[in-house]
């Protein structure tokens, strides 16, 4: 970090954590220890819908905005959020495509 | 896109930075001027990217936002993890004997306000039940080196010839096992002598004493039954002790009252007349009626003379040099490590009091108290009644404390402290919360001080005992 100075322990762990975790990457192995095999979820980037090891989604390996993302236009689900059709018809705009660009979907709130 | 706000945090300055306490994460930054405009932006309100971007670099944004100093739609800090079921115990205190030859009128054991029913029980802890104990201890500490019993009374020294025997069996134990133990024990100081003061020295056993300052302050509460007082009984006591005691640090243990609020002269007494390393304040714990009962305007009058012993902590630490007031250093421990609790101590969890019948309460405070009573070293803890202690003395069950920005150190307050004043062991200790407050934001702006002109002093910090 350049604009933040980590002061106390905790803010140094902070940063470590930030750092060790710029990308995301499946079941991401400790330092050192590679290669690694990502298991416990799919092996490819079109998961169903899914909860990790704790019952949510905060563990999930792929961010739970991709499962979304295939339900948004793929797949037949009558009320899921976004919609295509009528209220977030441009939810997608920004990600041509799915396994480089799906940081830049955004979570939506209905 | 959504808009950003602010995270939760505690903004504060000291030595002339700028910082930010992360809530609940307890990390503490240093801003700079562009990351500091951001938050100020912030402050009239939300923004798009494109209007911080007007006054910041992207990456001032997506560092602030990272460390969830500021936040969008959708953000939920993550659950404070729940300690394992079988989170291993650390520290033992052992209740040696519930009796004591003081009649302190605000005693949390004897008091109006106790909470302990030794009716039909021993007075006195015999051989076999510590034995129990000790063995209950190492077994439920597996897998943690270092461990440590703490001996508590009623008064402690009514029953040394217990202590040696403990002491043995434990430190042979531990070199069996190869494990390292240490004891600590908190007494009235009535009963120490110089063969005692000879031992504990040689075992290198900490001593607490309870006393409460001049001979003034200290009589007022700190009697015999016959109402004498005990500070002449006491003082060339405690000046051997202090004088031949020299393998611990040996530290005076003040409880306030109504009557005996002089922070300042309590601590230059304890420390400079008598010599004390170091001094704790703690207010008495009683329902509200009491007489003795620190009140509201009482309470600020202390925070004012701590505040005022802090600026004197200050001044020593930025010379490098060590301050005795021990509200600070725990403090500061604290919040140098990043401590974010969830329960505002380790009781019934990494530490748990003994009564001499050998039941085990969630610490000393609570022994001998048939409702607290959480098992017995002979069968260990009661798995449901330590769940139904943890789960609601847990910060995420106390609602008030979801908004408050000092939840990581204080996590609600003592137990104990709940307990007495509103039946409820998992109720916020909602009569000081200003307090906290003010004390943790006086301790932070130390804290930044310390870390702009002389940082090196916080490593005293980083392996000092977190509550």
């Amino acid at each position: 970090m350049k604009h933040l100075r980590a002061v106390n322990q905790k803010a140094r762990r902070i940063e470590d954590y930030l750092a060790a975790n710029d990308d995301v990457v499946g079941l991401q192995a400790p330092a050192g220890q590679r290669p690694h095999v990502p298991m416990g979820c799919s092996l490819v980037f079109s998961p169903g819908w899914e909860v990790d090891s704790a019952g949510g989604t905060a563990g999930l390996c792929q961010p739970v905005e991709r499962d979304l993302y295939d339900c948004y236009i793929t797949c037949f689900w009558p009320a899921q959020v976004p919609d295509h059709l009528n209220n977030y018809p441009d939810w997608t705009a920004k990600c041509a495509a799915a396994t480089k660009d799906w940081r830049n979907i955004d979570l939506v709130f209905p | 896109m959504s808009k950003y706000r602010l995270g939760e945090f505690h903004a504060f300055e000291g030595g002339g930075r700028q910082y930010l306490y992360l809530v609940p994460s307890a990390g503490i930054f240093e801003l700079d001027s562009p990351s500091l405009a951001v938050l100020r932006r912030l402050e009239q309100g939300e923004a798009s990217r494109a209007d911080l971007a007007a006054i910041a670099d992207e990456d001032v944004i997506d560092e602030l936002h990272q460390a969830h100093a500021i936040i969008t739609d959708g953000f939920a800090a993550p659950p404070l993890q729940n300690p394992s079921a079988d989170f291993p115990l650390q520290t033992m205190v052992m209740n040696l004997t519930n009796q004591c030859n003081l009649s302190c009128q605000y005693c949390y054991e004897f008091g109006e306000d106790k909470v302990a029913t030794p009716e039909g029980k021993p007075k006195f802890m015999d051989f076999d039940t510590a034995r129990a104990s000790v063995d209950y201890l190492f077994t439920s500490s597996a897998g943690r080196r270092a461990i440590h019993i703490t001996f508590f009374g009623g008064e402690t020294l009514m029953n040394f010839p217990l202590l040696k025997q403990v002491v043995d069996y434990a430190s042979t134990k531990a070199a069996e096992q190869a494990r390292s133990i240490d004891f600590s024990l908190t007494t009235n100081a009535t009963l120490l002598t110089p063969a005692i003061i000879d031992y504990l020295s040689e075992k290198s056993i900490g001593v607490t004493v309870s006393m409460d300052g001049s001979k003034e302050s200290h009589d007022k509460f700190r009697v015999f039954a016959n109402g004498r007082g005990s500070y002449d009984i006491i003082e060339p006591r405690v000046r051997a002790l202090l004088k031949n005691h020299k393998t611990r640090p040996i530290t005076a243990r003040v409880t306030m009252t109504s009557q005996a609020m002089d922070v300042l002269g309590t601590y230059k007494h304890l420390k400079h007349d008598l010599g004390f390393h170091e001094v704790g304040f703690a207010p008495v714990t009683t329902s509200p009626n009491r007489l003795y009962s620190i009140n509201e305007r009482g309470l600020d009058s202390v925070l004012d003379q701590f505040r005022a012993l802090a600026a004197e902590y200050l001044d020593h630490a930025l010379r490098g040099e060590h301050h005795g007031f021990s509200n600070v250093s725990d403090t500061l421990a604290e919040l140098h490590q990043g401590v974010s609790k969830s329960h505002p101590c380790g009781a019934g969890l990494g530490l748990v009091g003994v009564g001499p019948s050998g039941d085990i309460a969630p610490c000393h405070r609570f022994v001998d108290s048939d409702t607290h009573t959480l098992g017995h070293v002979s069968t260990g803890l009661d798995r449901a009644k330590q769940n139904d202690f943890l789960s609601r003395g847990h910060i995420h069950s106390k609602i008030d404390c979801s908004t408050c920005w000092a939840r990581p150190v204080c996590a609600g307050g003592c137990h104990h402290e709940a307990y007495v004043r509103y039946g409820d062991t998992g109720h916020p200790n909602l009569h000081y919360c200003d307090w906290i407050r003010g004390w943790t934001d006086t301790c932070l702006e130390i804290y930044g001080s310390i870390a702009a002109r002389n940082p090196g002093f916080l490593q005293h910090f980083a392996e000092r005992k977190a509550a």
